[in-house]
């Protein structure tokens, strides 16, 4: 199939992502940079691992951290997940108009993700928790933070998609762009479940 | 090791290494003239390693040297293709099964060895033997401290210690990361910033006499301008004589008569002491201690580690440290002394002896 | 349309390009350009120690020429080397019309070029890093002035550089070969290349992490690696040889590749082996990320840890052996013809077996505490990578030259490179196994007479000289080829066997008029010899798709740059903090602009090609 074909509901492809070389292209060669980033985050999360006891006078992590705030940080990003997923699904079945608003309800989701993580931050460094305090303070914020950016990237991402297409509707040329900012999103998640996990659960038993 | 001399192939090709490879170096410095059991066993898992692998590039050097001879192409075979092989599942086996015998080989007493040389259970503080000399090192910007912590006594950038027992060692730095080597004793250590590493070494009696009672020691690790000059020497005395030098140590004062020296103890203690102790039994915490001590500076054999010990040299290093290591941390702390200053704490500083 | 693309400047063609072959050439020139700049630090320490207490570079200005050396030589000239083998040579040997992503291509060239730029700009701004190519944690923090400011910044821009072309050619590899061209059916250097883009994907991230947390150290005040703080010096060490240890496979398996490739040619046989060749690479692949800590035996791991290490790093010895054993077995009973690649090849086995015993001797945990941070080990790693990687290199770029620039470099100079080089690396290096022994430190500026190291040291200095005038031959060799040298024939050397030598020397801008029908390993060879003068066709004569060429990679590059000096200066400069932003806004802007502006690419029509194909026949 080629990327410039107009299509309709009927002649749309099962999996429109990988229709075409440049897709199935996009689509593997996303694959494995979501495999480099785990690499990264795997690294980060080993040196928080490794330097989160080292508090140098500052608070502790079970004094510090919100955790209804965080809670409801955390629900907010998994649904933003799941809406993700209506939208891939409304792609496939070539229906632009659910998908956009379905991809617009991820967009304010993560949104809100990102101004109660900019909040809790604040909060902290009102508590001395600044990142120059500790070890843990650093390796703290540089892998929240880290997760932080790559969220408020995917929403400039994402936002960028629908604004650039709302007008001329789906094809083979960008539903695998749609795909893939989905599956960015998804690791985004799958991250963040780690984070709270490992961060702030194991954070708060000590 | 000694059951893999009992093959007599190996035997041979050990005796004949060991006989080229003694001919290298100096005794005083060389890891192939080992003065103590822990270079001992390593010289021993060098000689281990290096016959295994003369072996493997015999082996590749004959079939290399027949294949590249034997199959160039000749006068009118230019148009010749050969028969096109696909390989050979025994030819394969064979030397994959080969080499994984002589890495096992190797391996064994490579973990063995390993094991050993990390038993620092001796020096646990609370069960230490009194005769256990424990040492601590502390490496610095291009100079070493020596701590002897069970006598309460501080030397600097000349080590000493008993011969033919085990002496422990803790290892720290103070600034960045250095690794303490003597090479001709065993291998090393590093330093770190951030722990106490611990090992041990021993220093054979026979051997210091060969080397000239010196060994010399090496910083390992690129530690900045001057990591080439950051030298430092062993001295491995017999216990009878450690035990008296310790005793000179612990009650080692300045004595100056000296009228120009005592011209020079003024200068010192206006303008160096601040960093410098000259008594062995300094209390002040490490952080503290930012300088060497020069308790026994007279008796040393080296000038800032490297220079020949001798009056001028000292004037030298007092004038212009930068001239002779570059990025030390004394350039510049005592302001500019005349040349009469100068001498008069040269007189000062040669007179500080314990021997 | 693509008539059109001809008539603009050579220069913008250049920066513009997204064509594999000329990326692959912007490689070469680039990263030899890197090589002459870390030959001549080489040159320079090599000076410097040929005598104790010389004077010519002391302390301070000697340990920066040591880092760049070493930076220099492993990040910028032979890993962009080995990307110019890469693009010159694998799309067309898998049969393919270009890479995967051919915009991210040249994003990954530009990123690295401009990453190298930056950090040589250091030596003009105040001074190079000096903390040795490792840039261990402590020192490099203590470090004054920019110096490894440069060093963290240059090398984050240009790991994203290479991370791209890692993913790219993975893909590449993965989804564009050729119909009949199955992965035991892939030419060695093809494998090779599969391997290593593996190992870059999962090795460069925790160097990027390492990079970002000194960054973060000595720019904004954090506290990863000072002790004070409760940071860690040793999370450095393990982060950089996590990448560190992967990073010599990555440069060793296309070098091993390479060869492959040679000995099967200049022996007019099939590789011996190939099967196992292929298991040996993908486990050295693998084994290669569990061997790490090895760079780190005397940091005080315990002797569990240590043993761990040891015992792995041995097992690594099995599969290389299975490789040499291999190339020996290819030459048994071929056809040697003595080529200038073949005598590299020929002359790579002794010396990286010297290499590679010298590396199981390393190995062995409890005598590394002798040889680790000795000439010893300097040694060691030198046959590694100049025995493997530069020789391979050397010999790839002999092999490959008329391919990629359709001229023959001249044999008899290419020989008196090689007999040059070939001397002058043992001349430089063997020495120094037993000067390491005899208890010379690495990285010393200086020694003192009396050690016994005086002749030792000249011999190596010596030797640096047979090697640098073997380079100056070869420069030589190059410019008396590209003003009068013999063209090439598409089967430049008579005896190719992989689809590379089936197309023109340069091949065609769609590399394949039509993508061929592969019919077993090396499918050229098969083609040829059943008589047939080309490739069997897998599809009809068409139009060809074709990618547009693009400037927004270079303004990527460009804008990281920008802005790297920015957050280099913020703490002093009032500006720094302002040109930071606006070298970020420029990347990012290109990359919206990348993402807006739909690029279908053009199509070559099926008249052209004829023409073109026609004007290569004639």
């Amino acid at each position: 199939m080629h990327v410039e074909e107009k299509l309709t509901a009927e002649t749309f492809p099962a999996s429109p992502e990988k229709a075409t070389l440049e897709g199935k292209n996009k689509f593997l060669g996303f694959w494995l940079f979501l495999g480099g980033e785990t690499v990264l985050f795997a690294s980060l999360f080993a040196t928080y691992l490794a330097l989160r006891d080292k508090t140098a006078g500052g608070p502790p992590a079970h004094e510090l951290f919100r955790m209804p705030l965080v809670f409801v940080a955390t629900m907010l990003l998994l649904t933003s997940s799941l809406t993700s997923v209506y939208a891939i699904y409304h792609m496939k079945n070539f229906d632009f108009k659910k998908m956009q608003l379905w991809f617009g309800i991820t967009v304010l989701l993560g949104a809100g993700f990102l101004g109660l993580e900019i909040f809790e931050f604040n909060e902290y460094v009102h508590e001395g928790h600044v990142f120059t305090k500790s070890a843990f303070a650093s390796s703290f914020y540089t892998l929240v933070g880290t997760h932080g950016g790559h969220v408020a990237f995917g929403l400039l991402w994402i936002l960028t998609l629908m604004i650039r297409n709302a007008k001329r509707g789906l094809n083979l040329y960008n539903a695998p762009k749609f795909y893939v900012a989905s599956l960015y999103w998804h690791f985004i998640d799958v991250v963040w479940v780690f984070i709270f996990t490992v961060v702030y659960l194991m954070g708060m038993v000590g | 090791m000694k059951k893999w001399l009992l093959n007599w192939r190996l035997f041979s090709l050990f005796s004949v290494m060991a006989l080229l490879l003694a001919g290298c170096g100096k005794p005083f410095l060389s890891t192939l003239q080992p003065a103590g059991e822990v270079a001992d066993m390593q010289y021993s898992l060098m000689l281990l390693s290096t016959a295994i692998m003369v072996l493997v590039i015999i082996v590749v050097t004959i079939i290399f040297v027949y294949v590249v001879v034997r199959f160039r192409q000749r006068k009118g075979e230019e148009k010749k293709i050969p028969k096109q092989v696909e390989g050979s599942h025994t030819l394969e086996i064979v030397w994959t099964v080969i080499p994984i015998i002589l890495l096992i080989i190797l391996a064994v007493p490579t973990v063995s060895a390993t094991f050993k040389l990390s038993d620092v259970k001796p020096m646990n503080k609370e069960k230490r033997d009194k005769h256990t000399v424990v040492v601590n090192v502390r490496a610095n910007l291009y100079w070493w401290e020596f701590e002897y912590p069970d006598y309460g006594i501080i030397t600097s950038q000349e080590l000493v210690v008993p011969t033919n027992e085990r002496v422990y060692f803790n290892l720290k730095a103070s600034d960045v990361k250095h690794s303490f080597w003597i090479p001709a004793v065993g291998g090393k250590m590093d330093t770190n910033t951030d722990n106490k590493n611990q090992f041990w070494l021993e220093f054979d009696q026979k051997a210091t006499d060969k080397a000239g009672g010196i060994f010399y020691g090496k910083c390992a690790e690129l530690c900045g301008p001057s990591h080439a000059l950051m030298d430092f020497k062993v001295k491995p005395l017999p216990r009878a004589d450690f035990d008296q030098w310790v005793e000179k140590m612990k009650n080692a004062k300045p004595v100056v008569t000296d009228s120009v020296a005592k011209e020079g103890e003024a200068i010192f203690n206006k303008s160096c002491i601040g960093c410098h102790a000259v008594s062995p039994v300094d209390k002040r915490p490490e952080q503290a201690r930012t300088a060497p001590n020069l308790a026994n500076f007279g008796d040393r054999t080296r000038i800032a580690g490297i220079l020949d010990h001798n009056e001028e040299n000292l004037k030298k290093w007092l004038k212009d440290p930068n001239s002779v290591k570059p990025g030390n941390k004394m350039a510049g702390t005592y302001g500019n002394l005349t040349d009469d200053q100068i001498n008069a704490l040269t007189k000062y500083l040669m007179s500080l002896k314990v021997e | 349309m693509s008539t059109v693309a001809r008539k603009k400047s050579l220069i913008w063609d250049y920066l513009t390009t997204v064509d594999h072959k000329k990326i692959a050439i912007l490689y070469l020139i680039a990263g030899g350009f890197f090589f002459l700049v870390g030959g001549l630090e080489a040159l320079f320490i090599r000076i410097q120690l040929a005598k104790p207490n010389n004077d010519f570079l002391v302390g301070g200005l000697y340990n920066q020429v040591l880092t760049m050396h070493g930076t220099t030589m492993i990040f910028f000239a032979a890993m962009p080397l080995v990307f110019a083998m890469m693009n010159a040579v694998v799309p067309i040997q898998i049969g393919a019309r270009d890479v995967a992503f051919p915009f991210l291509n040249a994003l990954g060239f530009w990123l690295f070029f401009f990453g190298g730029v930056f950090l040589n700009c250091s030596w003009f701004l105040g001074g190079a890093p000096d903390a040795g190519w490792t840039s261990y944690a402590s020192l490099s923090l203590e470090s004054p002035g920019h110096g490894i400011d440069f060093y963290v910044l240059g090398l984050q821009i240009s790991g994203f550089g290479t991370l791209i072309g890692g993913i790219n050619f993975l893909v590449t590899i993965i989804n564009m070969r050729a119909p009949g061209m199955t992965y035991m059916r892939m030419p060695m250097f093809t494998w090779a290349t599969f391997v290593t883009s593996a190992l870059i994907l999962f090795a460069f991230p925790p160097l990027t992490v390492g990079l970002i947390f000194m960054m973060m150290d000595r720019l904004f005040g954090g506290n990863f690696y000072h002790p004070a703080a409760g940071g860690n010096t040793i999370i450095w060490e393990h982060l950089f040889w996590i990448f560190g240890h992967p990073e010599v496979y990555i440069l060793v398996l296309p070098a091993f590749g390479i060869f492959s490739e040679i000995f099967a040619t200049f022996s007019r046989k099939r590789l011996f082996g190939y099967s196992s060749m292929v298991f040996a690479t993908v486990l050295i692949g693998f084994l290669g990320f569990m061997v790490w800590a090895h760079h780190m035996f005397t940091v005080g791991m315990g002797p569990i840890a240590n043993a761990i290490f040891a015992v792995a790093t041995m097992a690594i010895a099995v599969p290389t052996g299975i490789k040499i054993f291999n190339w020996l077995f290819t030459m048994w009973g071929g056809n040697i013809r003595f080529t200038t690649p073949m005598m590299y090849a020929v002359a790579f086995i002794p010396s990286f077996v010297m290499g590679g015993v010298t590396g199981v001797m390393n190995a062995a945990a409890a005598a590394d505490y002798q040889y680790h941070d000795s000439y010893f080990v300097v040694a060691h790693f030198h046959y590694v990578i100049v025995g493997g990687v530069v020789f391979a290199l050397l010999a790839g770029a002999h092999y490959w030259w008329p391919k990629m620039f359709g001229k023959m470099l001249n044999e008899t100079l290419g020989k008196i490179t090689f007999w040059l080089f070939f001397i002058g690396f043992h001349l430089t290096f063997f020495i120094q196994h037993f000067l390491g022994l005899m208890g010379m430190p690495r990285r010393v500026f200086t020694y003192l007479p009396g050690q016994g190291f005086e002749t030792g040291n000249m011999i190596s200095t010596v030797g640096a000289f047979f090697m640098a005038a073997a380079t100056i031959v070869l420069l030589i060799n190059v410019i008396v080829t590209s003003v009068k040298g013999q063209k090439a024939e598409a089967d430049a050397w008579g005896d190719g066997r992989t689809l590379e030598w089936a197309v023109a020397s340069p091949p065609p801008e769609y590399n394949f008029a039509q993508t061929p029908l592969v019919r077993g390993l090396d499918a050229y060879w098969i083609e040829k010899m059943e008589g047939k003068k080309g490739l069997t066709p897998a599809e009809p004569l068409g139009d060809i798709h074709m990618p547009n060429s693009s400037i927004l990679p270079f303004v990527i590059s460009l804008g990281l740059f920008i802005a790297a000096f920015g957050f280099m200066y913020r703490t002093e400069a009032s500006w720094g903090l302002a040109v930071g932003i606006i070298g970020l806004l420029i990347t990012l802007g290109s990359m919206f602009l990348r993402s807006v502006i739909d690029d279908h690419g053009f199509h070559i029509h099926k008249e052209e090609v004829l023409e073109a194909e026609k004007g290569v026949k004639a």
